[in-house]
């Protein structure tokens, strides 16, 4: 039997990984040229605790699941991942009874420990927060990851288990006999497939209808983010949220899982036909930096490292929308993964690979012998014992030769990035952190462009940044 | 008077001058003899050095940095790129060597500015 | 290993320190992270450097070349890691380093860190729009093209009329870049009027003043640049924006002192974001010296050798059991924005450093007793005053002015 996921971010890779457990053969198409390049490339990065989402939603059957799971997964699949701990905070008496209803909300939906701690145990905790915070709900189990980096792990370890991954592969057509799907058409081929698993992200409800499965409208909802120098990394130790409003979690203050500061998401809605636009704004840039003085009053903006934004897909439902098609038979739904689906994913991929595929669509899958449910990330240096690193060295030199200054990332580990798919300059630094420090590649990006070109044996021109026409060098000076 | 900025070296010269009948007949504000120089050529014929680079041959780097040993006039600039875009030289290449002998019938010598060793070479 | 000197950095700064240092007889080590030492002279292929230290003008690879040979003569008392990175610097005086043979500790005497300086990135701009490629910085488009023998683009943007701003420039130019404007934020140009004549006019290239990058566009690869122009508080102006249809936008916006080694051990100057210096070169920390760019930044390399020199020199009396005080705070005053050094040890003639706030026609400098008269001053070129010690006897701080005149 082949299953196929369309879709490699965090739900999609993640679901890919899990089928892996079993005795089929699972495909893994992505339009993309690298995995966890959608949505998951740019979000909060939060693993929430589970309070926010209603009682009854398909959010709250996942979140707080899925958060708990994080700790195994992150075991198994060697990424990082901080139990920061979560605050939302009231400044002003009307907002406090949101915490309490939130706090009881988060009961119901099964989130463990959650208390209101009062204004001194809030400015012990966090001394930078605006003093003038009344009471804050506290979720210790909130915590922050590397979402593309969980896609990676999963990519990577699913690879080792059988996976087929097709990258740069966007589907544009279905086969279909009656009214199953027997091939997924892509702009390089057809995959002949059993069963097809949609984690399209943005794009899912464009899939499903192509499918003619049923689906929800998505619109992109954008947000936009600073991200801030390594030294103000102590701003705030986590998760910092104000009191809710209708449309959104509010404007955020974070510690990234590198050490940086994290400010955002602004949450503006979309027309559908925007599903492409990751522009910032200068109203936008401004409306983080507004929001969130209010929460910590002091921070110096001319730390800043960047400024970006992301998409998330939106429902008119503001739920999941997960199961199976009842007019394709062979056809399931992973959509409208808003937040807090990067929590979620990796319950909701259990839930398909165990209750959708085998209770209620009824494939006798049979698990595989000799899974294996762990892989290795790329070892980072500078993080190891000196002894162990001088080990690396004698072994293997690069390992002491130090590429990016910022974050202290080896050539060992950028040519091991490679070997394990990096294809372009956001591969890499995406896998390695390469890049990501506060010179942003001044002083290494040459240096990787080379490094790309010798162990992909190709010329500088062909290599990209992130997409087929992301050119970063034209030719030579001197031929 | 005129103003001219003197452009041989950082200093930078601002240098006033007053011109009769074509000839020069006064100058300030130059703090070297280069300085008068200067305006002679940028009233007849303004020259100016060119730093760039060309390609080497079996060496450590892919290119040498180079550059003209005196001034050349500015009106030779693009004939002079795109003859150096023809030259190669083949490494070792010394700080100094010259890579061109009389460019483009000027009297001014192309010479490397910088060392590439062989590669591989001992 | 075990050392007199350690000195961080082997561009301009370092190599004249390690020489200054082995001169005096002391047993230095000099770390270069790169692959070779010189720095970032040896990307500068444009002449213009050497004309106040050698007295002739070099271009930055024959420049880095006279004190590279300068390192190969003293080589008995100088040891140079090259492919070697600094990772910690301890407060018990011993450094942890990494290279090619692996992770070593070393104990030194004293510290002479000359780590230089970094590009200001595109991304700390916050300019709106996409995030495409071929935006880089100035340096990296230098690097790219001069050593690395490739062309960044086809046509190209340029922002900053810093000098590097408009030598790259004329650089593109030459190679067959069309560069379709430098843009700039002040109403004058960033760099030297020397650069604006040849490396702008010469070329016809349209320098845009009072104007800044309001958006950028380019899904993959930059397409497009919009550019307004701005106010005297710098913020755009609705209606004068215009667009410039490139692939390629070239970045020389600024250096920052790269001191994030040294954070929690020596003290900063608010102004300069770099490591506060007394004359002397020593930073807060007795042990520690710094010196060039990771200090202030320097206008001309020669200035920035002299100081690597005298950091070198200081540092190797205190080795040999000199001791200095770093000495009263100097401080910008009227009409000045930057002064370099930070405090006045009291040994030796000062040489000062320092920018004016604003163009000026005639100002006269006052420091303490010192007076000097200067013409045509602007913030981009900076001036270097030698003031003798006894002009500046009994203060408790200097103060730099410039009297408008």
């Amino acid at each position: 039997m082949r299953i196929a996921v369309i879709g490699a971010g965090v739900v999609g890779s993640l679901i890919a990984r899990e089928l892996c457990r079993y005795d089929v053969e699972v495909l893994l198409i992505e339009k993309n040229l690298d995995v966890g390049w959608g949505v998951t490339k740019a979000n909060s990065a939060i693993l929430h605790a589970g309070y926010d989402d209603p009682v009854g939603s398909v959010r709250a059957r996942f979140c707080s699941t899925g958060n708990e799971m994080y700790t195994e997964l992150s075991r198994e699949l060697d990424f990082e991942i901080k139990r920061t701990g979560s605050y939302v905070l009231a400044f002003d008496d009307r907002e406090v009874p949101v915490l309490h209803r939130l706090l009881i909300q988060g009961e119901k939906n099964g989130v463990p420990d959650l208390s209101i701690h009062d204004r001194e145990t809030i400015l012990s905790r966090e001394p930078r927060i605006n003093p003038e915070v009344k009471m804050g709900l506290w979720a210790p189990t909130a915590g922050i990851t590397e979402p593309w980096m969980v896609a990676i792990a999963a990519v990577e370890n699913a690879l080792e288990n059988g996976l087929k991954l097709f990258l740069n592969e966007e589907v544009i057509d279905f086969e279909k006999q009656g009214n199953r799907i027997v091939g997924i058409v892509t702009k390089r081929r057809v995959h002949r497939v059993d069963v097809v698993i949609n984690a399209a992200g943005l794009f899912a409800d464009e899939i499903a209808r192509l499918a003619g499965a049923e689906y929800v409208p998505l619109h992109p909802r954008k947000g936009q983010y600073i991200l801030l120098d390594k030294k103000l990394g102590n701003v705030v130790k986590s998760v910092v949220f104000p009191t809710p409003t209708e449309k959104s979690k509010g404007i955020l203050v974070l510690p990234t899982i590198d050490g940086g500061l994290l400010l955002g998401p602004t949450a503006e809605d979309l027309p559908a036909d925007r599903k492409n636009d990751l522009t910032t704004t200068s109203e936008g840039v401004q409306a983080v930096k507004n929001s969130v003085l209010k929460l910590v009053p002091e921070i110096d903006f001319s730390l800043v490292v960047k400024t970006f934004a992301g998409l998330r897909p939106e429902s008119p439902q503001k739920d999941f929308f997960i199961g199976k098609s009842e007019i394709v038979p062979n056809f399931v739904n992973a959509m409208a993964m808003r937040s807090p689906g990067l929590t979620a994913a990796p319950a909701i991929a259990k839930y398909i690979a165990e209750e959708v595929l085998q209770q209620q669509m009824g494939l006798s899958l049979t698990t595989k012998k000799g899974f294996k449910p762990t892989r290795k990330g790329i070892r980072r240096y500078a993080e190891l014992s000196l002894e162990e690193w001088q080990r690396a060295v004698n072994e293997n030199p690069s390992a002491g030769r130090m590429v990016c200054f910022c974050n202290e990332v080896t050539e060992a580990e950028i040519v091991e990035a490679i070997r394990r798919g990096a294809r372009t300059l956001d591969g890499v630094k995406f896998r390695t952190r390469a890049m990501f420090g506060r010179c942003q590649g001044g002083f290494c990006m040459s240096k990787i462009l080379k490094i790309l070109e010798r162990e992909l044996k190709t010329d500088a021109s062909q290599i990209v940044l992130k997409s087929p026409n992301s050119w970063i060098v034209d030719g030579k000076v001197r031929e | 008077m005129e103003k001219i900025v003197c452009v041989l070296c950082p200093m930078g010269c601002k240098i006033k001058y007053r011109v009769e009948d074509g000839k020069i007949v006064s100058v300030q504000g130059n703090r070297c003899p280069r300085g008068l120089s200067y305006l002679e050529d940028e009233l007849k014929e303004p020259k100016r050095i060119v730093p760039t680079s060309v390609k080497v041959v079996n060496g450590e780097l892919p290119l040498v940095s180079v550059k003209t040993n005196r001034p050349i006039p500015k009106r030779l600039i693009p004939k002079f790129m795109q003859l150096i875009k023809q030259v190669q030289a083949e490494a070792p290449v010394k700080v100094g060597d010259v890579i061109l002998k009389n460019v483009l019938d000027t009297g001014v010598d192309v010479i490397a500015t910088r060392t590439v060793k062989r590669v591989n070479s001992a | 290993m075990k050392t007199d000197v350690l000195v961080i950095g082997a561009g301009a700064a370092g190599m004249a320190a390690a020489i200054a240092a082995a001169k005096k007889n002391l047993k230095v080590v000099i770390a270069e992270r790169d692959e070779i030492t010189g720095g970032i002279l040896n990307q500068c292929i444009h002449n213009g450097f050497g004309l106040h230290y050698f007295r002739e003008e070099l271009t930055g690879p024959e420049y880095a070349e006279r004190f590279r040979e300068q390192l190969n003569r003293y080589a008995d008392a100088i040891e140079v890691l090259t492919d070697c990175h600094v990772l910690r610097l301890n407060r018990d005086k011993t450094a942890l380093l990494v290279s090619l043979k692996g992770v070593f500790e070393l104990e030194t005497k004293a510290v002479i860190y000359a780590a230089g300086a970094r590009e200001r990135p595109f991304g700390s701009l916050m300019i709106p729009g996409d995030r495409p490629s071929g935006i880089f910085t100035a340096g990296v488009a230098q690097r790219l093209m001069n050593i690395d023998n490739r062309k960044v683009g086809r046509r190209a943007l340029i922002v900053g009329s810093g000098d590097i701003g408009m030598i790259m420039a004329r650089r593109l130019t030459l190679e067959g870049i069309e560069v379709v404007g430098v843009v700039e934020r002040l109403p004058y140009p960033g760099g030297l009027l020397r650069n604006v004549i040849q490396c702008l006019r010469d070329f016809n290239i349209p320098l845009y003043l009072s104007s800044t990058v309001v958006e950028v566009k380019g899904s993959e690869r930059l397409e497009e640049v919009i550019v307004a122009s701005v106010d005297e508080q710098f913020r755009p102006i609705p209606g004068t924006e215009k667009s410039f249809k490139v692939d390629t936008l070239v970045l020389s916006v600024g250096l920052i002192p790269q001191v994030e080694m040294l954070n929690s051990l020596v003290a900063l100057d608010k102004r300069t974001r770099g490591i506060a210096c007394s004359n002397t070169g020593q930073s807060s920390n007795e042990w520690i010296f710094a010196a060039g760019n990771c200090t202030a930044i320097f206008d001309l390399v020669d200035y920035v050798t002299r100081e690597g020199e005298r950091a070198g020199e200081y540092a190797s009396r205190y080795v040999n059991g000199d001791r200095f005080s770093l000495g009263i705070p100097i401080v910008p005053g009227e009409n000045v924005m930057l002064t370099f050094p930070n405090f006045y040890s009291g040994v030796d003639d000062l040489t000062l450093y320092l920018r004016c706030r604003k163009p000026m026609e005639r100002a006269l400098l006052k420091v303490g007793g010192f007076e000097k008269s200067f013409e045509d001053l602007t913030p981009s070129e900076m001036i270097v005053v030698k003031i003798p010690e006894r002009k500046l006897a009994n203060l408790d701080m200097v103060e730099v002015r410039l009297e408008e005149v």
